[in-house]
């Protein structure tokens, strides 16, 4: 009996690719099922319509770069992109904001790179940047926790308002009434304005007991989610550790020197993309470090761009910015902090 | 069970990564270890073990008894081959060998008689009498080599030498690969053989204390070995996490001792020295009973086989009469693998024979081995630096050998790797990393020949050059002196033909010489007319001067 030889190892842990992304997706759930309680349905029409736009470019992509289509639509890769950049858009932003993000994060951002690990940049951070700086009004025009509007918001309505816009279909009215700053926003403009971090959350309908009303829920939800992910070891824990033990001591410092002018480390963690960001963007492996005390490295350093940026910049938030930055110095990162191999001098 | 504890609580030494594949250990400890029948036909390698093949001293025709040496260690890294029962030699040629290029190599065959029947055996009972380098000879005339799976020759392992103190010897009963139980079993049913395998063992090395591993998922090697080690002082046996590759001799050294072997470096450095359990026994075996290592425990298993066993087989046993015996079906076979399924070699047919380093036959159909997956681009996760028990950069090494960036590829240490695949185990896109590895060192060490080749024939060249020059610089000094002497020669005759006065002419710048000449002519016209008889004789001899000196 003749047989072939292949060479070992001849078995396999049976994990793949798309394993890795659908069980990233999966961690998402609990987070967005709480986003779509506080803001509706448009955060579900968002991931809809970047999955689609996602998907169809990926496809058309990997047709035109002559590479099998299917594998790489099963890989689960674009549909986590998808989701992330979603996640990232305002839940009423206008249906070609998001086609257009998903479309420049699969075009440009990740095929034209080479697709599939070759991407330098996170691509669904690459499409929000693209977009905010397009599009800024589009792009912070954030509606209002639905809890503190007076008016509900149907599956409809948010149709309505992603793909007829607000001014024109619904009013003037109804868009001030579901619009509203975010609450990093409005800490943001209400500091400039030289009032204290109290006399900003007292009575703020923005704001709740931890941080801003909705986002502090939506916050631990993704904590959930990410914990989820560590325990199931899709990702390690010391990018988010690092990134939000940076935030944490960086606002713990500024708040222990002035609390008046800067808000406590509890806003900071459980505001804006804060968790979203660390458990789900900065450990997208492709444009993240490799090594252990690389991610680190890497963590604190996007932990630090964080809120170097919120507090002194000219953007609310800035996860996507900090990712990207980070993005452009891992590979130096890795090129200099390599493990000491074993047997090799200490 | 709390001393038990209290080891484990104490053990914090661990190498880094490390993978947990299924253990598929259950299949093959159901059953006791049977001994094989002996088959019809055995077919001993020459090349059993790490070094140079052994070469035969039997001949075609000759009968043979069992124990009998066969073929002779060629050099101090090798083996001698025994025959493992008694027979006829019937053929010594190339035939399927278990090794990795899959190529046919040096056999003996011996058509068995059924007897069975033992040569002379030398059994030393006395052997503390023994001196270390008496004993290492009974064991390498044993052909003894690592039962583990590497198959180095054990004497070797034995003789640190002079300037090295060994501490510590470790006893390898790990086996941390899936599928494999022999060392298992031979832990359960020989401790006894084991445990005197080990006082020679340290008789030999002079170690101070010693350490048998078991890993935690033998309780019953364990318990056994516990037993016999109670009554021997400076023999302790630890239980290790189950955990691949635990087994392999550094990272159970760090584990153990908490100390880390340098790189391209040998135990012997830091005091310890490793063998497998199965090394003990065949040792106890070769010194007690004069039995040399001719059978072994070679577990047969996988979904191929009905009831996988462990057999004590005969070294040579074609592995298809194993998996006969364990009611195997030839033709659901997909793959024939020798050792476990994350280092082990696929056979290219199911003929090849037992050989010494034949821990375990895994019978594999398509449920316990990947085939070709569809591999996909790697997604820089860093799984595989996780698990590396070296601490390496596999994904580095992987975009450096895949582009064949050698200089790179050393770089981040692409020799210390251990190839124990645990990196492509755990790749979510399944890209065969350690294939990338193996075939990287392959071609910097084809290159590394080649340079060695290149080098020589330079040298050569070099030297031809060289050489051309010095013999044509001595031509030329050759020339010289020949010229310088046939400048002088040309002087002299003139000088001697000037005195004969035969060349006058020559010399007519010369007056006086002339008129001397004139004189001297004159005179001897006057002789001539008085001694007419006289008159050839100066001419004749000037003659002869002429000639003689032009020739020299």
């Amino acid at each position: 009996m003749e047989f072939k030889t292949p060479t070992s190892p001849h078995i396999h842990s049976g994990a793949s690719v798309s394993r890795v992304m659908l069980l990233v997706i999966a961690a998402m759930i609990p987070g967005i099922a709480v986003y779509v309680g506080y803001f509706g349905w448009g955060v579900v029409i968002n991931i809809l319509l970047a999955i689609v736009t996602a998907l169809a470019c990926e496809a058309g992509m990997l047709i035109i770069r002559k590479r099998p289509v299917l594998p790489f639509l099963y890989d689960g890769s674009a549909l986590v992109t998808a989701f992330l950049l979603a996640l990232a858009l305002p839940p009423i932003a206008p249906w070609w904001i998001v086609v257009l993000g998903a479309a420049f994060a699969i075009i440009i951002a990740k095929q034209l790179y080479g697709g599939l690990g070759y991407n330098p940049f996170n691509p669904a951070m690459a499409g929000y940047v693209m977009l905010l700086v397009s599009f800024p009004i589009e792009m912070t025009r954030w509606q209002a926790p639905l809890v503190n509007s007076e008016t509900s918001l149907s599956f409809i309505d948010s149709w309505n308002i992603i793909f007829s816009g607000i001014a024109e279909k619904i009013g003037d009215n109804i868009t001030d009434a579901i619009t509203m700053a975010t609450p990093l926003d409005n800490l943001k403009t209400e500091l400039r304005l030289d009032q204290s971090v109290e006399q900003i959350i007292n009575g703020n309908p923005l704001f709740s007991h931890l941080a801003g009303l909705g986002w502090e829920w939506i916050n631990i939800a993704f904590l959930v989610g990410g914990l989820f992910l560590i325990y199931k070891r899709i990702i390690s824990w010391h990018i988010p550790v690092a990134v939000l033990a940076t935030i944490a001591v960086l606002s713990g410092v500024f708040y222990l020197i002035d609390a008046d002018k800067f808000s406590s480390p509890m806003i900071h963690l459980l505001s804006g993309a804060t968790m979203l960001g660390a458990f789900f963007i900065a450990t997208d492996p492709v444009s993240a470090t490799s090594s252990n005390p690389g991610r680190i490295i890497y963590g604190v350093g996007i932990g630090i761009f964080i809120y170097v940026i919120r507090t002194w910049g000219g953007y609310p938030d800035a996860v996507a910015f900090s990712v990207l930055l980070m993005n452009m110095v891992a590979p130096t990162i890795d090129y200099y902090v390599k493990p000491r191999v074993f047997g090799h001098k200490k | 069970m709390i001393e038990n504890l209290i080891q484990r609580l104490l053990s914090t030494h661990k190498f880094p990564g490390g993978v947990h594949p299924p253990q598929h250990k259950a299949e093959s400890i159901s059953v006791g270890s049977v001994k094989t029948e002996i088959p019809a036909r055995l077919i001993l390698p020459l090349h059993q073990h790490i070094g140079e093949p052994a070469e035969p001293i039997v001949a075609v025709g000759d009968k043979v008894l069992k124990g009998q040496r066969i073929a002779k260690a060629n050099g101090y890294v090798s083996a001698a081959i025994h025959a493992p029962t008694s027979g006829t030699v019937s053929d010594i040629s190339d035939y399927p060998i278990p090794h990795p290029s899959g190529l046919n190599a040096p056999c003996i065959v011996i058509e068995t008689d059924g007897e069975d029947k033992w040569g002379e055996r030398l059994a030393v009972q006395d052997w503390k009498k023994l001196d270390a380098s008496a004993l290492r000879n009974i064991i390498r005339d044993a052909g003894i080599v690592g039962l583990g799976g590497a198959g180095f020759p054990s004497f070797i392992k034995l003789n640190p030498g002079a300037s090295k103190q060994i501490d510590t010897l470790i006893l390898n009963g790990v086996e941390c690969e899936p599928y494999i139980t022999c060392d298992d079993f031979i832990m359960r049913e020989r401790s006894g053989e084991i445990m005197l395998g080990i006082t020679i063992m340290r008789h030999a090395l002079n170690a101070k204390e010693c350490i048998i591993t078991v890993e935690e998922n033998k309780p019953e090697a364990f318990q056994a070995m516990t037993m016999m080690a109670k009554e021997t002082s400076g023999v302790k046996v630890m239980s290790v996490p189950t955990i691949y590759p635990h087994g392999s001799e550094k990272q159970l050294v760090q584990a153990v001792t908490g100390k880390e072997v340098p790189a391209n470096g040998l135990t012997t450095q830091i005091g310890i020295v490793c063998h497998n359990v199965a090394t003990a026994a065949a040792v106890y075996r070769a010194v007690y009973q004069g039995e040399p290592l001719i059978s072994r425990y070679v577990t047969v298993t996988g979904s191929g086989v009905k009831q996988a066993k462990n057999i004590r087989a005969l070294m040579g046993t074609p592995m298809s009469e194993l998996i006969k015996q364990c009611d195997g079906e030839p033709a659901s076979l997909s793959r024939v693998i020798m050792g476990g399924p994350m280092m082990g070699y696929a056979m290219q047919t199911d003929q090849v024979p037992v050989i010494k380093t034949t821990n375990c036959i895994i019978a594999c159909t398509a449920e316990d081995v990947v085939s070709e997956p569809a591999v996909m681009p790697c997604i820089r996760c860093g799984a595989c630096a996780e698990v590396c028990p070296v601490s390496l950069l596999p994904q580095q090494l992987y975009w450096h050998a895949k582009s064949r960036d050698h200089d790179k590829a050393q770089e981040f240490n692409l020799f210390d790797c251990i190839e124990c695949g645990c990196c492509s185990y755990v790749c979510p896109s399944k890209i065969p990393l350690v294939q990338y590895y193996r075939h990287a060192k392959g071609e910097i060490w084809a290159d590394e020949r080649e340079k060695a080749l290149a080098d020589i024939a330079r040298g050569r060249h070099e030297f031809r050059q060289t050489r051309i020059e010095r013999e044509a610089a001595e031509k030329a000094e050759r020339h010289r002196k020949k010229k310088e002497a046939l400048a002088a020669s040309k002087k002299k005759a003139a000088a001697i033909t000037a005195t004969d006065g035969k060349t006058a002419a020559e010399n007519s710048g010369n007056k006086n010489t002339a008129i001397d000449d004139a004189i001297a002519k004159a005179k001897a016209k006057r002789l001539q007319q008085g001694h007419a008889h006289e008159k050839a004789a100066p001419e004749n001899t000037a003659g002869k001067n002429k000639t003689e000196t032009s020739d020299s």
